[in-house]
């Protein structure tokens, strides 16, 4: 997934998201308004808007007019998801890759895992 | 409120600051007026506020002209950077005279901003330093409240925590009171947040107008082996290069699809946004 979008929209929506992966932010609780938003990051607040208006397409946020943006209550799930989905291609494989090129050898990467993962 | 400029031309003697220049501000919104040097960012706002007549074209602000009529030049504020429109005697001489001058006047905003830059009232204008005046300036045209405001570089004298603040307060208060604010500056990667539209002049012309997320989306960075870099941006519009040994990095001008997005990683390469302040300059000709 490529995402050229400015940067602060990617900061605003990243920073969304993660609170609502570690719970900071729960199911059908308000965030934050767009205008304090725009004023925490000093930007124009039609662009807090923007990242707001595309957290609201992706189905992360939800819209009840006059008072606000909440967080919808499958949001997380529909988060843990998609980070499910592309766990392996962006994270264990690029890790792989950087294993085979400083030459560590991938049976040191695996007693790693099982050493951290525990039981699991 | 909206402005409208249409063909206007602005001549000094035998100096054509304005070209010819075209463009329409629906209003509402915080414009970034963008121009090197000598580009007529100065001269357009001069004209916009009235303080010069253009010599051919048609400007317009809120549907009216603005030369010569007093009623359109109450809504337009205009600060500049030696801010002259506040050196009237002492610091609360300045304020009385604003006060009288503009209908939207909040007096009580003023003194809290007289506060947060630290200004001496009984002070004359003329002896404060300058970034004390440049203040001044900045507390004039935010409590004015005009309709239409704008800021030639009013804060270059101000210090980095001034200008922060100013910035901050500018925000708050176009929250609170929406209106239409131009902020002509060269400290772009500064303030460039503040921007909805961006409005780059070159030559007495307007060049760019356009959203500011839609002009960051437009500017690229790609950076990978040299030839990769070059096989990839064969037929794209390319700002600028740099290169530094096997690697290179091109600035790249357009929309890219998803196709050639992908196309990019599988060739190795890889994609960045380019800040406005790059973008500005390499639009405007290149850092020569």
């Amino acid at each position: 997934m490529f995402d050229d979008r400015s940067p602060i929209y990617r900061q605003i929506a990243d920073r969304i998201k993660a609170e609502i992966l570690s719970e900071a932010l729960k199911a059908d609780e308000q965030v934050m308004s767009t205008n304090q938003y725009a004023a925490f990051y000093r930007i124009n607040p039609a662009t807090a808007a923007k990242a707001f208006q595309h957290l609201v397409d992706e189905g992360v946020l939800y819209k009840k007019r006059g008072i606000g943006m909440f967080v919808s209550p499958d949001a997380r799930d529909m988060l843990r998801a998609r980070r499910r989905e592309t766990f392996f291609a962006e994270m264990v494989d690029p890790m792989i890759a950087e294993a085979k090129a400083i030459g560590i050898p991938l049976r040191d990467v695996v007693t790693r895992i099982e050493e951290l993962g525990g039981d699991t | 409120m909206r402005v409208e400029v249409e063909d206007l031309v602005l001549r000094y003697g035998d100096v054509t600051a304005l070209d010819g220049m075209s463009f329409s501000l629906e209003g509402g919104k915080i414009y970034g007026l963008l121009g090197r040097n000598g580009s007529g960012k100065t001269s357009l706002m001069s004209v916009l506020a009235a303080f010069r007549k253009q010599t051919a074209g048609r400007v317009s602000v809120g549907g009216r002209p603005v030369f010569e009529n007093g009623e359109a030049v109450r809504d337009i504020a205009l600060i500049r950077d030696t801010g002259e429109a506040v050196t009237i005697g002492t610091a609360e001489d300045a304020l009385y005279f604003a006060e009288w001058l503009r209908p939207s006047w909040d007096s009580e905003y003023a003194e809290s901003l007289m506060e947060l830059f630290k200004l001496p009232r009984k002070k004359n204008v003329k002896e404060m330093s300058k970034g004390q005046r440049s203040a001044m300036g900045v507390v004039v045209g935010l409590a004015s409240r005009a309709p239409l405001t704008m800021f030639d570089e009013s804060y270059l004298g101000m210090d980095a925590p001034s200008r922060q603040a100013f910035y901050d307060a500018l925000l708050a208060d176009y929250i609170a009171h929406p209106r239409t604010i131009i902020l002509s500056t060269h400290l772009i990667e500064e303030v460039s947040g503040l921007f909805e539209e961006v409005v780059i002049i070159h030559e007495g012309k307007v060049l760019v107008h356009e959203e500011s997320e839609a002009l960051l989306s437009r500017g690229v960075s790609v950076t990978g082996q040299a030839a990769h870099v070059d096989t990839f941006t064969a037929g794209l519009r390319v700002l600028g290069e740099r290169q530094l040994g096997p690697t290179k990095s091109a600035m790249v001008y357009g929309e890219l699809d998803a196709a050639r997005r992908r196309k990019a990683v599988e060739a190795g390469l890889e994609l960045g946004p380019i800040n406005m302040q790059d973008l500005f300059i390499h639009l405007t000709g290149g850092s020569s």
